[in-house]
C-alpha cells in the first residue's frame, strides 16, 4: 500500500512538473480528434449509425495532402507567406479528397442499403468492408511503410506558457482547426443547409414531407464530415507522416470523443475531443506509451456504461 | 429516339466502366509512395491477353469482362423472374432439399467425402492448409455465427477469444513465461476444458458491460477489445512472452491403457481430430438453434423490445451467445496452439477478425451449412492465392478482396449464399420496424 502511494506521489510530482507541456500536446491532439469526431457525430445525426469507414476518410485526406505538398515543395524550404499558402492548399487537398471519398462511400456502401431499408447490422458490415477495402488498396498502391511529409514551415518554439514551449505546429493546427470548427458550427446552426441537416436529424420522414431532399442532405452531411476528417488527416500527417493504417487509432479515439461529448452533438464532439486529448496526454506520465490507447478505450467503455448520452447529451437537431 | 432509355443506358455503362476499372486497379501491379499514380496507371494500361485469344490493354479487357458479367447476371435475373419452368424446378428442388432422408443422405455423403479427403490431397502444402487454415477456420466461423448469425450481434473482436484459447493452451502446457498450473509438458487435451472456460469467461467479462449497448456501440467496443488483447499479448512480456512468441507447445497425445498415440508433425491425424470436433460443434449449435435458447436469440435479434415484453431477458441470452461463440473460438485456439507448436501475437490481428466475419457473411448468417460452406470456399481460395500467387499479388492484398466482398454481399445478397430460413421470413418485418423509430 505504501509502495503504491509513493508510486502515485512520484507520478503526480512528474505530472505537476510537466503539466503545461502535456496540456499543450493534449490540446493539439484533442482538436484533431474533435475534427474527426464531428464527422462521426453528423453522420450519426442523420443516419443513426456509426460511419466505420471514417478512419479511411482521415487516411485518404492525409495521403492527398502528402502528395500535394511533396509535389509543390520538392526540396525547397518555404517560409513566411508561402508557408501559410501551402498549409491552406494542403488542408484543401485533404478536405476535398476526404469529401469525395465520403460521398462515394455514401453512394456505394450506404445508399443501396438505405433504399432497401436494411437492418442496422448490414450498414455496419458494409462500412467495415468499405473501410478494409480502402485501407488495403492504399497499402497496395502507396506502399506499406510510413513516410514523412515535406514540411511547409519551419518548426520552432514561438512562445512559452509557464515554461512549456508552444511550437509553430501547435499554433497551425489550433488556428486551422479552430477556424474550420467555427465555420461548421455556423453552417449547421445558421444556413438553409444546416437547417435541413438538423431537420433530417430530428425526424427524417417529416422533413421529407416538408420538402427537404433527404438524399441530398445526407450527401452534404458526408461532404462536411468528410472535409473535416480529410483536413484533420492532413494536419495530423504534418506531424507524424502518412501510413496506410494511420486512421485506425485516431478514429477510434475520435469516436470516443464523439460519445464522450454526446453523439449527434456538434459542440459536444469538440469538447469531448479536447477532454480526451488532454486526459490521454496526462496519462503518459502513469503508463508506458504502448498503453495510452487502452486509456481512450477504457474511457469509451466507462462512458458507454455510465453515461451513454455523453456530457452534453445526444442529438444534433435539438442542441446545436 | 428514346431519351430516358439512353440516359439509363449510359449511366449503367458508366457504372460498369468505373467498377471494372476499379477491379483492374485492385488486381493490377502495386504502386509505391513516391509516384502515386504509377500503380493505377500500370494497372489500366498494361497489356493483357484474353485467354490467349487476343492481347489488349487491361482497361479494355476488364471493361469487356464487366459488360459480359453484367449481361450474364441480367439475363439470369430475367430468366429467374418470369419463367415458370425455372419456378417449378426451384420448388421441386426445395421440396427435395427439405426431405428428411435427402438431408440425411447429403450429410452422410459430405461426411464420407470429408473422411476420404486426405487420401486425395497429398500435396504437403494443402495437407497443412486443410487443418490450420480451413478446418480451424470452420470452427471459428461456426462460433462467430452464433454471435452474429443467431443473436444478431456484430462482434469485430472475435479473434480475442481465439487468442485467449490459444494462450491458455500455451499456459497449461508450460510454454509461457508464467508458470503453468499442472506442471509443464501437459498433454494439450487437458488444456481443452481450461481454454474453453477461459474463453467463455472472457466472453462474459466483455459481454456484461457491453451487451446492454446498441448494436453499433457493441461493434466498436469489440473492435477495441480485439486490438487491446493483441496489445497485451505484445507488451506483457512476463506473462505471454511478448512479441517474440511462446516457447514450444507440445502436440496432442493419447495414453489410455494399452492405447498410445502422439499427434506429430503430420497434419492428417490433426485433420481427423479437428473434423471430429467440428462435427461435435455443428451438432451442438444445431441443437441450440432449434432449442428454447435459439428461439430466444431469434426473438432478440428481430425485435429486442418485443422479446423483452415476452419475458426474455435480452442481456442473459446475449451474454450466453457471446460465451458459446467464444467457447468455439477458444477451442480453435487450442487446436492452433497444439498444431503449430508456437504462438505469436502477430497471428491474432483485427484483420483476422474481419476474415472470420467474411466467412460467416459469405455463406449466410445464421445458416450452419452456409457458414461451413463459406468458410471452406473462402479459405480454399485464400490458400490457393498463397500457394500460387498471380502476378502482382501480395498476401496482404487479400483484405482488399475481403473488404469488397463484404460490401458486395451487403448490397446484393445480404443473407449470404445460403440464407438462413428463419432470417428470410423475418427480413421484411424488421426492416420496417427499424426504420420507423430511426
Amino acid at each position: 500500500m505504501h509502495g503504491f502511494l509513493s508510486y502515485l506521489n512520484a507520478h503526480f510530482h512528474a505530472l505537476r512538473l510537466e503539466f503545461w507541456g502535456l496540456f499543450i500536446g493534449g490540446i493539439g491532439s484533442g482538436i484533431i480528434y474533435a475534427m474527426v469526431a464531428i464527422g462521426y457525430t453528423m453522420v450519426y445525426g442523420v443516419l443513426r449509425l456509426i460511419n466505420f469507414a471514417h478512419s479511411e476518410i482521415f487516411m485518404t485526406g492525409a495521403f492527398a495532402g502528402y502528395f500535394t505538398l511533396n509535389y509543390l515543395i520538392g526540396s525547397s524550404s518555404p517560409t513566411g507567406f508561402s508557408s501559410i499558402l501551402l498549409i491552406i492548399v494542403g488542408i484543401l487537398a485533404g478536405g476535398i479528397t476526404g469529401s469525395f471519398f465520403a460521398v462515394v462511400l455514401e453512394r456505394v456502401a450506404y445508399r443501396p442499403l438505405r433504399i432497401r431499408k436494411a437492418p442496422k447490422i448490414a450498414y455496419l458490415i458494409s462500412a467495415i468492408g468499405a473501410s478494409y477495402f480502402l485501407l488495403n488498396l492504399a497499402a497496395k498502391e502507396f506502399g506499406r511503410i510510413g513516410r514523412g511529409i515535406a514540411q511547409p514551415y519551419q518548426n520552432h518554439t514561438v512562445f512559452t506558457i509557464f515554461g512549456a514551449p508552444v511550437e509553430m505546429y501547435n499554433i497551425i493546427i489550433f488556428v486551422a482547426a479552430g477556424i474550420m470548427l467555427i465555420i461548421v458550427d455556423r453552417l449547421v446552426s445558421k444556413t438553409k443547409l444546416g437547417r435541413s441537416i438538423r431537420s433530417v436529424a430530428q425526424d427524417s420522414e417529416t422533413a421529407s414531407l416538408m420538402g427537404v431532399d433527404i438524399d441530398r442532405t445526407i450527401a452534404m452531411t458526408f461532404v462536411i464530415g468528410g472535409f473535416l476528417g480529410g483536413a484533420a488527416g492532413f494536419l495530423y500527417a504534418l506531424n507524424v507522416g502518412v501510413l496506410y493504417s494511420m486512421g485506425f487509432t485516431p478514429a477510434l479515439k475520435a469516436f470516443t470523443a464523439a460519445v464522450l461529448g454526446g453523439i449527434g452533438n456538434l459542440r459536444g464532439a469538440v469538447i469531448g475531443g479536447l477532454i480526451l486529448g488532454v486526459t490521454e496526454s496526462f496519462t503518459v506520465v502513469f503508463f508506458s506509451g504502448a498503453y495510452t490507447d487502452v486509456v481512450a478505450f477504457a474511457i469509451l467503455v466507462l462512458v458507454l456504461m455510465f453515461r451513454p448520452t455523453g456530457i452534453l447529451g445526444e442529438l444534433i437537431g435539438r442542441s446545436a | 429516339m428514346n431519351l430516358p432509355f439512353i440516359k439509363k443506358f449510359s449511366t449503367k455503362a458508366l457504372i460498369i466502366l468505373i467498377s471494372s476499372e476499379l477491379a483492374a486497379v485492385v488486381t493490377g501491379p502495386p504502386g509505391n509512395g513516391d509516384t502515386p499514380w504509377v500503380g493505377f496507371h500500370d494497372s489500366i494500361t498494361q497489356k493483357a491477353s484474353f485467354f490467349g485469344l487476343f492481347v489488349t490493354g487491361r482497361w479494355a479487357l476488364f471493361y469487356a469482362i464487366g459488360i459480359i458479367s453484367y449481361l450474364a447476371v441480367h439475363f439470369f435475373k430475367k430468366l429467374n423472374s418470369n419463367n415458370s419452368a425455372m419456378d417449378s424446378l426451384r420448388s421441386q428442388y426445395s421440396s427435395v432439399a427439405k426431405n428428411k432422408y435427402f438431408k440425411l443422405a447429403a450429410v452422410l455423403v459430405i461426411g464420407v467425402l470429408a473422411i476420404l479427403l486426405p487420401t486425395v490431397i497429398t500435396d504437403p502444402f494443402w495437407r497443412e492448409a486443410m487443418v490450420s487454415q480451413i478446418a480451424v477456420f470452420v470452427l471459428l466461423a461456426l462460433g462467430l455465427n452464433v454471435v452474429v448469425g443467431f443473436a444478431g450481434l456484430l462482434d469485430l473482436g472475435f479473434v480475442a477469444f481465439y487468442a485467449v484459447g490459444a494462450y491458455a493452451t500455451a499456459w497449461c502446457t508450460g510454454a509461457l513465461p508464467m508458470p503453468p498450473i499442472f506442471g509443464s509438458h501437459v498433454n494439450p487435451f487437458f488444456a481443452i476444458p481450461i481454454a474453453i472456460i477461459l474463453a467463455m469467461v472472457a466472453g462474459v467479462i466483455l459481454g456484461i458491460p457491453t451487451l446492454r449497448l446498441r448494436g453499433d456501440y457493441l461493434a466498436i467496443v469489440t473492435l477495441g477489445f480485439g486490438e487491446i488483447i493483441t496489445l497485451f499479448a505484445n507488451n506483457l512480456t512476463g506473462i505471454t512472452g511478448g512479441a517474440q512468441g511462446t516457447k514450444q507447445v507440445p502436440h496432442f497425445s493419447l495414453h489410455i491403457g494399452p492405447l498410445k498415440y502422439i499427434w506429430g508433425l503430420d497434419p492428417v491425424p490433426y485433420y481427423y481430430l479437428v473434423i471430429g470436433f467440428v462435427i461435435l460443434f455443428i451438432f451442438i449449435f444445431y441443437s441450440l438453434e432449434h432449442s428454447r435458447v435459439g428461439r430466444a436469440w431469434t426473438a432478440i435479434r428481430e425485435d429486442e423490445v418485443a422479446a423483452e415484453s415476452l419475458g426474455i431477458n435480452p442481456l442473459k441470452y446475449k451474454v450466453m451467445a457471446f460465451a458459446i461463440g467464444a467457447a468455439s473460438a477458444g477451442f480453435a485456439g487450442v487446436m492452433t496452439a497444439a498444431q503449430s507448436n508456437f504462438l505469436t501475437p502477430a497471428t491474432f490481428t483485427l484483420a483476422l477478425s474481419i476474415n472470420i466475419l467474411v466467412l460467416v457473411i459469405f455463406g449466410g448468417m445464421g445458416s450452419i451449412f452456409g457458414v461451413v460452406f463459406g468458410a471452406i470456399v473462402i479459405q480454399t481460395i485464400t490458400m490457393y492465392l498463397i500457394h500460387t500467387p498471380p502476378a502482382g499479388y501480395q498476401p496482404p492484398d487479400l483484405y482488399i478482396y475481403i473488404g469488397a466482398l463484404l460490401v458486395i454481399m451487403m448490397i446484393f445478397r445480404p443473407g449470404g449464399l445460403f440464407p438462413a430460413r428463419r432470417r428470410q421470413r423475418a427480413d421484411v418485418a424488421t426492416s420496417s420496424l427499424e426504420n420507423s423509430n430511426g
